[in-house]
């Protein structure tokens, strides 16, 4: 089964980084390089990514043909995509063990959404 | 001339008996397996255009042989120790022991230190003889993920010091257990892909079942491993009726049964009956019983449902999980009334491992529905669309609940 680990930043968890010391947040990086480290050795990360700053966002829309763009930030949104990983993992109990070690988890940022396969079972 | 279908046959057999005489002579599994890859990719370059040489597996041997020298060379030298590898003769190509090592190797891809995703890809590589890039479009994964999935696993049966050698007793028949856990597993990924664009998929089934043939001939007396070749036999059997052209679910009961695959089942039943009659018995070989009362059935109507409540009894008592649960109460339905098997399924409803899966929405929907109770059907069936972590089973069940929409008033 496949999971997306959805790692969410606010403005409290972003302050709270900001106030980090280098020795810190380096020990951030490593804590974050070891997980991934893990899971790819275990064969369940499929990908992991950080995303660059929201401020650096494009909306993107389409009229009538047309594709308009608008750049960030965008005020009205508290919570906001920061990562993710995508794993391959034997249950959902097992993605959620992993979530749990995501240290935005201790701020309630971090979601488990399972990915919709395209097989099925008979009925 | 050789066509490409009879080249990559002849390389899947070949592959684990290369890899088990490369083992044998040189030890170490993760240069070997390494090193039979590239023989395998050298071969279907060269074989379709040069013909497949007099004796093939010397062939495949002697190429894997050499580039494990070259590969065992390069680690040398980088370890500066130049002289030991000049000094390493090539070996001769021959004599490839006699032995079979398709067993042996089974084992090791399927080793207890593993996760599930890497037992897979290991035991599709080294013992099936598929690329790594067949893999990842079989699995819908990114290639560099099933690669680093199959070195990683290499590296962590090296370090967990396994010997190349079968191990006895009790870790024998465990490891035995796992190696069919993860047959099964490569098969339902390839049988629950819908037909049509998923067609690498689809090879999967293919890819399980002639493993566990190979797995039956080393272990002919095993009961287990028989009913699991019986079981995707039976259950592969029906897979040209299991869905509509543009790739929708078709329910067994609106299956039309003459398009089921009729030697599958017949080589399903015979095997099923005679590990039945000469085996201790095994989930497996209940399950496989169970596909096999649907498959001898004409008709839907005509299923023996008592015999498969009795069979669902036994398996819940040697074998229970919710899955079983479930469909002994479909069971229990079809035999004692939709009222009797939902009042079994709402104490279901108590277990952990059932409460809030689609699969038991999806089961009260089709009990409410043969109880006529549509309205509460409608609800269950869109309960367990939103439920499923399947888009087929999601459009299976939105078309179940929008048939059963109350008839607009004129």
């Amino acid at each position: 089964m496949k999971y997306l680990i959805l790692i969410y930043g606010n403005p409290a968890s972003r302050k709270i980084w900001e106030g980090f010391s280098d020795d810190q947040r380096a020990e951030g990086f490593r804590y974050y390089a070891a997980l991934t480290e893990e899971l790819a050795a275990s064969g369940e990360l499929i990908v992991s990514e950080a995303l660059a700053d929201p401020s650096l966002t494009t909306r993107v829309s389409v009229r009538d043909g047309t594709t308009l763009t608008s750049d960030g930030p965008f005020a009205e949104a508290k919570e906001l995509l920061a990562g993710f990983f995508l794993l391959e993992c034997e249950s959902v109990e097992r993605a959620v063990e992993v979530a749990a070690r995501v240290p935005e988890a201790a701020f309630g940022l971090v979601e488990v959404r399972p990915i919709l396969n395209l097989g099925g079972m008979e009925m | 001339m050789n066509t490409p279908t009879e080249i990559e046959d002849l390389l899947r057999e070949l592959a684990p008996q290369v890899l088990g005489a490369l083992v044998r002579r040189y030890r170490d599994f993760d240069t070997c397996e390494d090193a039979v890859q590239e023989a395998l990719l050298a071969a279907a370059l060269q074989w379709p255009a040069e013909g497949i040489p007099a004796n093939p597996k010397r062939w495949l041997t002697t190429v894997a042989s050499r580039r494990w020298i070259e590969r065992w060379r390069e680690e040398a030298a980088r370890r500066r120790r130049e002289q030991t590898a000049a000094a390493l003769a090539p070996p001769q190509p021959e004599p490839v022991p006699a032995v079979d090592d398709t067993l042996t190797l089974l084992l090791l891809c399927c080793h207890p230190s593993l996760t599930q995703a890497s037992q897979v890809a290991l035991t599709l590589r080294a013992v099936g003889g598929l690329t790594t890039t067949e893999i990842a479009r079989a699995f819908l994964v990114p290639e560099a993920t099933v690669a680093q999935r199959i070195s990683r696993a290499k590296q962590r049966i090296r370090a967990s010091g396994t010997e190349f050698r079968m191990p006895s007793g009790t870790e024998r028949s465990e490891r035995i257990a796992a190696v069919l856990q993860v047959l099964y597993l490569i098969f339902n990924e390839g049988y629950t892909a819908s037909s049509g664009p998923s067609l690498h998929r689809v090879e999967l089934t293919s890819q399980a079942i002639r493993l566990t043939r190979q797995l039956r001939q080393r272990l002919p007396e095993d009961g287990e491993v028989a009913g699991l070749l019986a079981l995707m036999l039976l259950t592969d059997a029906r897979r040209p009726a299991r869905t509509s052209p543009d790739g929708e679910l078709v329910p067994l009961a609106e299956q039309d049964r003459n398009r089921w695959d009729a030697q599958a089942i017949a080589e399903g039943v015979a095997l099923i009956t005679q590990a039945l009659a000469s085996a201790p018995i095994g989930p497996y070989q209940l399950q496989a019983a169970i596909a096999a009362v649907h498959d001898e059935a004409a008709r839907f109507e005509d299923t023996d449902w008592d015999q498969i409540l009795g069979l669902y009894e036994l398996l819940h008592t040697i074998a229970p999980g919710p899955m079983v649960t479930l469909n002994r109460i479909v069971a229990v339905a079809m035999v004692h009334g939709p009222r009797a098997g939902l009042r079994q399924l709402a104490a279901a409803e108590a277990d952990p491992g059932l409460a809030g899966h689609h699969r038991l929405d999806a089961v009260r929907a089709h009990l409410l529905e043969l109880a006529d109770d549509q309205e509460a059907a409608r609800a269950a069936y869109r309960l367990a669309a939103r439920r499923t972590l399947s888009l087929a089973e999601q459009r299976y069940l939105e078309s179940r609940a929008a048939r059963l929409s109350p008839p607009t008033r004129a």
